[in-house]
């Protein structure tokens, strides 16, 4: 929390050499190299995701649309590997291997992570990961399941052939990626921290990392045995979900989705980390109520474990069930609403700065309220009969992640570019990624909720004229949202290109975590004396 | 005691407008998605009536107001504490009495919510006392529905391709066998598959439940009033997900008695189904069906009652 008393870099960094390319990129341990590399999978893994959905929308801009993604195994394919591809090579390896590995260790005054050789193999199993996912897109006919892999579509019966198991070894690589990962970062935190720094003083960003980690560390394994399972049928003649074998479809569900559920904290709980260091930076206050929020956090993510089964209220599981689901679920929103009300209230009585990180925060806060709101729409298991599988949902869940956890993506980027490289960003073309990609972003998913509400059913590849209008607008609003890439782009190579020197603290008096007390960017080796919290 | 009113009765004016919207001025587009259309559709059962109230009556509006208060604060602070205006930031971090506030106010309105909510989760699960049964089986890619108490009828529902369309007739919604049910009765819905999971979902009736092979599961619905009600497959099942629509054509009892009487012996002679329209003299011929047709449609809707168990919910005969 406070800054702590180190001045110490100067005068080490004749120390600071560096070793040659290969060793340094392919076989690094050192968590800022890793988180680097992290943070450019993260990037590459989001325009590939970020190009099939305006794929996707080209689609959908017209009804009766024949493009080549009409079929609907193709489609089907495509949808499949945007999630996917969205969920593990992008919002996760950015949010917590990039900018957790970059700077959990320095915001807690530890040399580096605990296990540095798995926090390099962790990296490196998302390159066969990925590479997998794209096989199972692009191996015809594709592996058109859903996310979600729900057997027995995804049973070989019905999807024979090498992409599903494509998509399914890379889960498995991808889940002992995090798991490693996860081991990695609480370890770390519990073990490594400087002298003086509490629990009750890590700054929020480590804590969401630490709650996010254990999360990891108890849901993966879950998705591990749901998905051998899963392979184990397909390809070992097993029946764990077909009913012929005396199997069960439904307890896939339950085992993916007490996976699933703690996997959307798992991608908005460092965005949240984020949103509170940035908003206390540019407000010039420290964070308002901070055991209220670290508890919240933690709250959210136990109940996080006890609400899965709100994503099958239309499978068929008995009335007391969907009460109590529902119910668990409505708890949810307090912890929520206490983070929400809790970044309102430090920015009151700061003295604001509205630099680009801090508008992505503050849209962040009001898209994710949205996107909150909605769930508990959808907490109802009554209303939910009308909604569910819906583009309501569509819509709901790309409020908190496209809305929440990207802009938290991009948050990060804008407020910690300066201290990771050395050069700082442009700021006019900064805010203009941000308005483009803010209204880009709001006229592509807003419109899904008065869809859905009409009931179009999600994972359409062609639907009933109807539902024409808002679908244009919808895809209008993506062409935009594309648009604000390319100028994130420009900002990255006018970031890149640009001479300006920074220097260790550039925010100023609101950003009090240790990376300020270090250079920009920091020395090769971070503290090779540990900094004394006061 | 009726608990839930009819939905937009008291709705924000924004779902009066919604509501205001051509759905309820043409006939044709009863039970059916429409241009532009922002809200749900229309209830035309008691479940969907009641879902409509409790979407657009209690929760969306308050949902509203809450993401209105949070924009209002966030756009209050940014101009009230910006640094030109408020250059020297305060050092508040605690309050407990407001923390306390803002935890326990959205605990209490979330209970409000969710009671209503609970009541109605119980009363969607299934009738006590259903007039008859209908099975529904989910194929790749289309709806096999099954009538055991009318003879055994059984039939295939698969969707009409653009080309052989007749004018009027909805894209990707209109089937060549529709499902036929009659008016004002309550009729239990069994689901199963033949193959992979599939979504059984009429928005209009509020009906949906996934179809799943190895299980048979249960709902209900009673149709309000005569009409076209359309759905969709609504869980992905393949390639052909987007082409297997719900066409349901709710009739009269009596014409569908006698449509299900017709059917039995087409479908034995040459295992087409008759189209229910050929049996409109069937309602109309007998002294009294429309009366008893009137009665049903208008019966007040019991809600709650059948689930408590304080208000059964018969045949309505």
């Amino acid at each position: 929390m406070s800054m702590a008393a180190y001045q110490g870099h100067a005068e080490h960094a004749h120390h600071d050499h560096k070793p040659g390319f290969v060793r340094r990129w392919l076989c690094s341990t050192n968590h800022k190299d890793i988180g680097t590399l992290y943070l450019i999978f993260s990037v590459c893994g989001g325009f590939i995701a970020g190009l099939l959905s305006l794929l996707m929308r080209w689609q959908l801009m017209w009804p009766n649309h024949h493009t080549f993604l009409a079929d609907g195994q193709t489609w089907n394919a495509v949808i499949t590997s945007h999630g996917l591809i969205m969920i593990f090579f992008t919002v996760m390896p950015g949010l917590i291997g990039g900018f957790g590995n970059w700077f959990v260790p320095i915001m807690i005054g530890a040399p580096d992570m605990a296990f540095p050789r798995l926090n390099n193999i962790s990296f490196w199993l998302l390159v066969p990961a990925v590479c997998l996912v794209l096989a199972g897109l692009l191996t015809p006919p594709g592996a058109g399941i859903g996310w979600t892999l729900y057997p027995p579509l995804s049973e070989a019966t019905y999807q024979p052939g090498l992409p599903v198991d494509f998509t399914l070894f890379a889960l498995h690589l991808a889940g002992i990626s995090s798991l490693l990962g996860a081991i990695n970062f609480i370890t770390t935190i519990f073990n490594m921290r400087a002298p003086g720094m509490t629990m009750h003083k890590m700054p929020l960003f480590v804590w969401s990392i630490l709650v996010t980690a254990f999360l990891l560390l108890l849901s993966i394994p879950v998705l591990a045995g749901a998905i051998t399972m899963l392979i184990t049928d397909r390809l070992f003649g097993t029946a764990f979900f077909n009913p012929v074998g005396g199997g069960d479809p439904v307890l896939f569900q339950h085992l993916f989705w007490f996976f699933g559920h703690p996997e959307v904290y798992i991608m908005i709980l460092p965005a949240f980390g984020i949103v509170s260091t940035v908003i206390a930076t540019f407000s010039k206050k420290p964070i308002f109520g901070y055991l209220g929020m670290v508890y919240a956090m933690v709250a959210i993510g136990i109940v996080g474990f006890a609400v899965w089964a709100h994503h099958m209220f239309i499978s068929g599981i008995s009335v007391d069930t969907r009460a109590y689901f529902m119910a668990a679920t409505l708890v949810i929103a307090v912890p929520t609403g206490v983070k929400v009300f809790s970044w309102i209230a430090t920015m009151w009585g700061g003295s604001i700065e509205m630099k680009t990180p801090m508008l992505f925060a503050v849209g962040f806060i009001f898209l994710f309220t949205i996107g909150g709101v909605t769930g508990v729409v959808l907490a109802n298991a009554s209303i939910d009969q009308v909604l569910h599988n819906t583009y309501y949902v569509v819509a709901h869940f790309h409020y908190v992640l496209s809305l929440g956890a990207v802009f938290g993506l991009f948050c990060g980027f804008y407020y910690w570019i300066g201290k990771m490289s050395g050069h700082q960003y442009p700021e006019y073309w900064g805010k203009v990624h941000f308005w483009l990609m803010f209204v880009g972003v709001n006229l592509t998913f807003f419109p899904m909720h008065f869809l859905g509400a009409a009931g179009m059913p999600r994972r359409y590849p062609d639907y009933p004229n109807a539902f024409a209008g808002w679908n244009f607008v919808a895809s209008v609003g993506a062409f935009i949202s594309g648009a604000s890439l390319l100028v994130f782009l420009y900002v990255v190579y006018r970031t890149f290109t640009s001479r300006e020197t920074l220097a260790d603290n550039y925010w100023g008096e609101g950003a009090t975590t240790l990376e300020w007390a270090l250079s920009s960017p920091p020395p090769f080796h971070t503290f090779e004396e540990l900094p004394r919290i006061g | 005691m009726r608990l839930f009113r009819q939905p937009g009765s008291l709705a924000l004016p924004l779902f009066a407008l919604m509501l205001a919207t051509p759905a309820f001025a043409q006939h044709a587009l009863i039970g059916e998605p429409h241009d532009w259309q922002i809200s749900l559709q229309p209830g035309y059962s008691p479940v969907m009536q009641d879902i409509n109230w409790l979407n657009n009556d209690i929760v969306t509006p308050i949902i509203g107001v809450i993401s209105l208060l949070v924009a209002f604060l966030l756009c209050f602070v940014l101009w009230r504490f910006n640094h030109k205006r408020n250059p020297i930031p305060s050092r508040l971090t605690h309050n407990a009495p407001l923390e306390i506030a803002w935890t326990v106010i959205p605990a209490l309105v979330l209970i409000g919510m969710a009671i209503p909510s609970f009541r109605l989760v119980f009363f969607e699960n299934r009738t006590n006392d259903p007039y008859m049964t209908l099975k529904v089986t989910g194929h790749q890619w289309y709806w096999e529905y099954a009538y055991p108490d009318q003879g055994n009828i059984d039939f295939m529902s698969d969707y009409i391709p653009q080309d052989q369309l007749k004018p009027g007739q909805p894209r990707l919604l209109t089937v060549n066998n529709p499902l036929v049910l009659p008016v004002g009765e309550n009729i239990r819905i069994l689901e199963t598959s033949g193959d992979v999971i599939h979504s059984f979902f009429i928005p209009s009736l509020g009906v949906q439940r996934y179809a799943i092979p190895g299980q048979t599961i249960e709902t209900w619905v009673r149709i309000d009033q005569p009409g076209t009600f359309y759905g969709e497959c609504n869980q992905i099942c393949g390639i052909g997900h987007h082409e297997m629509p719900i066409e349901v054509q709710a009739v009269p009892l009596q014409q569908f008695l006698a449509w299900a009487k017709g059917a039995k012996q087409q479908l034995g002679e040459n295992g087409s189904v008759p189209p229910v329209s050929q049996f409109a003299a069937a309602a109309d011929l007998r002294p009294g069906a429309m009366t008893r047709v009137a009665e049903v449609t208008h019966r007040p809707v019991t809600s709650m009652g059948a689930s408590l168990g304080t208000t059964p919910q018969g045949r309505g005969d």
